[in-house]
């Protein structure tokens, strides 16, 4: 069973965002980048699966070269080789084209298995998986929170309005991961001296087929805080909890119109 | 003049409301100069076609086969984009639920085209469609487009736009010929239990933390909602701590709700968790800590302790 990971690097989840000074973008100073948290429940799963079925996992990231320290990360937590598409300046957002990217990388390859995050954390799109799907023709499910592989089949959970879809497909296919999936692993000591040795392999987008320059299918035209709010009214409910809650009840009514 | 397509969910031939929103949008942008038309795929749907009339289509193109019972995202984007070579938009519209999350990027593949996510304000200049939504978990908003591309798939956030009624009956247009090649099926359907409201779905939330100290407190929660007839949520605190499901999650690693109500009871306000709440209607917060975070984004606050705060809420609610 050979699997390939996609994973992208992303603000940490509790950066403070400042917008930048071009206004479309976020000031990046002080930003720490990590693994995007749903990518990490589609390495743990095919870390998973090679280990009990054999076979490889083979990450990709198609970003800039600070992006390697996310490879080296999944390679310290057990995937075997990883390829770099280097780029990515301008397509921030742009599924589309970073799908276009990434099924350019990973069509000679061999796998079994395609495994993705359900979204990335910042642009928040939850698109390239299926758009890497089309364009690789392979089935898909997306936001997948339990698997089973049974021979040539998959047997996959996802949580929709009220309820969860059981899905069926052949393999190959693709999946886009969420949480409840697994619990990720972190990186050993060991795994970490080890995957300084293990493969990178470097591709320069161009080579892919892939003109950065040529606008894509994003166009960022600014980006802002939200408006502020103002303050809302507080009630002290320590020394008269019920007078507290009734007061609260009858604002919801008469001034929100909330009940 | 091209025009908006809009694609219809339905789950057992209901339709869903988040579709007839994003029906509704797609008219009030359309104005009097583009033509708007639905496209609907089930089994037996044939019959609610003429119908989305009513919320602004002229035109409804129907995918009814057995083998669309249920939701296929290979399937159902087959049926999309015949639909959209018929009708030849401007721009595809999908409601931004499960369904609509998943189908979009697979028809926008399929149309050699990109897609805008999880929309909550569009504007029209021209043929062009500008979007507005949120970055960063809600920490910031874009504006974006995709001008340039032939359609511009968008999808719509659900309980965001607003429903309108008001047209006659659609032309209903059958779609023929679809070779339907389906890998990925659903077998099944898990409905959640006791027919509980699904926070993704529901219009008042009550949400429970790490501050209602264990899983035998999740009833008096569950009060508080049923008095209003909303849905319990929970941060990801007392899902870890395996309180309650991961279905009820709020925030970041959750869902994203946008209810008229969420009232946060014993939940801190982590940054992760604003991201899958703060842009709801209303937020009321109950929190014994006056400095809490919650209370930064909270329309009304009771600063107390929610064992002694709820009960009386819970009675003042019946006697309304
Ligand atoms: C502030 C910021 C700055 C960034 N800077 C750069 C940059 O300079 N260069 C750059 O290339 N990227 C950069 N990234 C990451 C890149 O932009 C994201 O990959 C992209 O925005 C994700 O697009 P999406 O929202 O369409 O992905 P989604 O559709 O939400 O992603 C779903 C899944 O697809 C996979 N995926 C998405 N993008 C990639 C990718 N690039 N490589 C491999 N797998 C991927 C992941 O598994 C992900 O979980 C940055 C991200 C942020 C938030
Ligand atoms: C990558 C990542 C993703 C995450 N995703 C999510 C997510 O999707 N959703 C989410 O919620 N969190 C998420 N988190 C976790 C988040 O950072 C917080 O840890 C979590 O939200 C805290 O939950 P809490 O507010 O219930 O608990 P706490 O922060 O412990 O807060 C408990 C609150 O209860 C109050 N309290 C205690 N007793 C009482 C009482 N008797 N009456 C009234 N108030 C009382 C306390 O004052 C306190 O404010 C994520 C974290 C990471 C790193």
């Amino acid at each position: 069973m050979n699997c390939i990971v996609c994973v992208t690097s992303v603000p940490d989840t509790a950066s403070v965002i400042k917008i930048g000074d071009d206004g479309k973008h976020i000031d990046e100073t002080g930003i720490k980048w990590i693994v995007s948290p749903y990518d990490e429940y589609a390495l743990e799963e095919a870390l998973k699966l090679t280990e009990a079925n054999g076979g490889e996992v083979t990450v990709v990231t198609y970003g800039p070269a600070r992006s390697e320290a996310a490879l080296r990360d999944c390679l310290a937590r057990g995937a075997h080789k990883a390829i770099h598409v280097l780029g990515g300046e301008a397509t921030l957002g742009d599924s589309f084209t970073i799908a276009k990217a990434l099924a350019a990388a990973i069509k000679d390859q061999e796998y079994d298995l395609v495994l993705v995050g359900v979204q990335g954390v910042g642009t928040d799109n939850a698109q390239v998986g299926p758009m890497l799907a089309e364009m690789l023709n392979l089935p898909h499910v997306s936001g997948i929170t339990s698997l089973d592989i049974d021979g040539g089949n998959l047997t996959a959970g996802r949580e929709v309005e009220g309820g969860k879809e059981v899905v069926s497909s052949p393999l190959p296919a693709l999946l886009t991961c969420h949480k409840g999936l697994n619990e990720p692993r972190y990186a050993a000591l060991k795994g970490i001296m080890a995957a300084k040795r293990k493969p990178v392999d470097k591709i320069e987008v161009g080579t892919l087929g892939i003109d950065e320059s040529a606008g894509g299918t994003y166009s960022i035209r600014s980006l802002e805080l939200p408006p502020e709010k103002g303050a809302g009214t507080i009630l002290q409910g320590e020394d008269d909890p019920a007078g507290a809650a009734k007061e609260v009840v009858q604002l919801l009514r008469a001034e929100a119109k909330a009940i | 003049m091209a025009g908006i397509l809009v694609c219809i969910e339905q789950r057992n031939g209901e339709i869903r409301k988040a579709s007839l929103q994003a029906l509704s949008e797609a008219k009030r942008l359309a104005g009097g100069d583009l033509p708007v038309a639905a496209v609907l795929i089930g089994e037996g749907v044939t019959a609610s076609a003429a119908g989305l009339g009513a919320n602004g289509a002229s035109k409804v193109f129907v995918a009814d086969d057995a083998n669309l019972k249920l939701y296929s995202a290979e399937g159902y984007a087959e049926a999309v984009v015949k639909a959209a070579e018929a009708f030849g938009p401007s721009a595809v519209f999908f409601s931004g639920t499960a369904m609509g999350r998943d189908l979009a990027p697979r028809v926008a593949a399929k149309l050699g085209v990109g897609a805008l996510a999880d929309v909550v304000a569009l504007s029209r200049e021209g043929e062009t469609f500008v979007a507005r939504r949120p970055v960063y978990s809600g920490k910031a908003f874009t504006t974006v487009d995709s001008a340039g591309t032939s359609p511009q798939v968008i999808s719509l956030r659900p309980n965001v736009f607003e429903l309108e009624e008001g047209g006659g009956a659609a032309e209903v247009v059958a779609l023929d010929g679809l070779a339907l090649s389906i890998r990925a099926v659903v077998t099944e359907f898990l409905a959640a239990e006791g027919g509980e409201i699904d926070v993704a779905e529901a219009d008042v939330i009550v949400a429970g933390g790490r501050g209602i100290k264990g899983p035998e407190n999740l009833g008096l929660i569950r009060d508080l909602a049923d008095a209003l007839g909303g849905a319990v949520g929970a941060s990801r605190a007392i899902v870890d701590a395996g309180w309650i499901g991961h279905s009820n999650q709020v925030g970041q690693t959750g869902k994203v709700v946008s209810p008229s109500l969420y009232i946060a009871c014993g939940i801190s306000g982590a940054i992760q968790h604003l991201a899958g709440m703060s842009s709801s209607k209303v937020i009321v917060a109950i929190n014994k800590d006056p400095d809490a975070p919650i209370f930064k984004v909270a329309d009304y606050g009771i600063v107390g302790d929610l064992f002694e705060v709820i009960p009386p809420m819970i009675e003042a609610i019946k006697a309304l």
